[in-house]
């Protein structure tokens, strides 16, 4: 082995779970290509999923071969968030799923770049790209939120259905050491000023605990993400080796 | 991908600090904040700007190809606008 010794200390189940999120949400957003509602949002989506893609690489090339982890491996030894295999539905639920998502990437890579563990390097380089995708679900949100009569009642129900998945975002992984009721306290807050703004309501459901969501980082995932993963997997394990 | 009646909005980027900003195209936006996004995903993910302008294509006034003529043909034939008299001093480069 001829590891630095910035990647023997990331701990796989760490870059895992991170690398898994991001490559998942990457595939989710790029199907909107062909798809999206218009030509420049196809862009923005596709941009994001290129960002995500990118970190996905790095940090899955920490746990072992990238392409073996991403078309080789089965459900259940995949680590992301339920939240980010949810089907991307209507605009309104892929903006909210981004809102949600990317305001808990955008606090855990701030943490996690301001310290000085294995991943603060990464964390540091893919926090920029997370501000923006932040900024844009955020302007997606007051949009359609204080948009018209349609756009609120499609975005409220998109942040209601996708809360239940919110809370396993700040269960314990191991390898990540961040403050995790922080760092919950802070993705609230600015979880309910942007919905407050777009003349949203706070879902209250429960986030945690019976009745929710999130067993993805036990392997453990819903029904739409067998079908994503045979539709991600399928060529490479069709033509196993093949290149360009 | 269906129509939208979205306002379309000019481009401009400056490429780098101390040269100004150029056109780079035109897109679709519903208001000013997105169509900045819109342009700096669409014109800048490749590194070209580090400043975006927008602006509302039916704030600008173009003149029109009927009036080619009396516009610019009269500065066809006359040399003497261009500075080419005069002699470059040695060492000046950049000129």
């Amino acid at each position: 082995m001829t590891t630095t010794s910035a990647q023997e200390t990331v701990p796989t189940a760490a870059a895992l779970a991170l690398g898994d999120d991001a490559l998942v949400l990457s595939h989710r957003l790029g199907e909107w290509a062909g798809h999206a509602p218009v030509l420049e949002e196809e862009l923005a989506l596709a941009n994001i999923a290129l960002d995500l893609l990118g970190q996905a690489r790095v940090l899955l090339s920490l746990a072992g071969d990238e392409d073996e982890l991403a078309f080789l491996r089965e459900e259940r030894a995949f680590r992301n968030l339920q939240l980010v295999e949810q089907p991307n539905g209507d605009f309104a639920h892929t903006i909210a799923r981004q809102l949600y998502f990317s305001a808990y990437q955008y606090l855990l890579y701030t943490e996690l770049a301001a310290g000085d563990g294995p991943l603060a390097p990464l964390a540091g380089k893919a926090v920029k790209e997370v501000a923006y995708h932040r900024d844009h679900a955020e302007q997606w949100t007051l949009r359609l939120g204080d948009g018209t009569a349609t756009g609120h009642t499609r975005m409220q129900r998109a942040v209601d259905a996708l809360w239940r998945y919110t809370g396993e975002m700040f269960q314990p992984v191991e390898g990540i050491d961040v403050d995790r009721p922080a760092l919950e306290a802070a993705w609230l807050e600015r979880i309910t000023r942007t919905l407050h703004r777009a003349t949203l309501t706070v879902p209250d459901g429960p986030r945690t605990g019976a009745w929710t969501a999130g067993a993805g980082r036990q392997g453990l995932h819903t029904e739409p993400f067998g079908r994503m993963l045979a539709e991600m997997q399928h060529l490479h394990r069709s033509h196993p080796g093949a290149t360009w | 991908m269906t129509d939208t009646d979205w306002p379309l909005w000019e481009v401009f980027v400056r490429s780098r600090r101390g040269l100004s900003h150029t056109h780079a195209g035109s897109l679709h936006a519903p208001d000013a904040e997105l169509a900045l996004r819109n342009a700096r995903d669409l014109y800048t993910r490749r590194g070209e700007g580090v400043s975006i302008w927008v602006v509302p294509s039916s704030a600008v006034t173009a003149s029109s190809p009927d009036e080619k003529d009396p516009f610019f043909e009269p500065a066809a034939d006359k040399p003497y606008r261009h500075p080419t008299f005069y002699e470059i001093p040695e060492g000046v480069r950049h000129l």
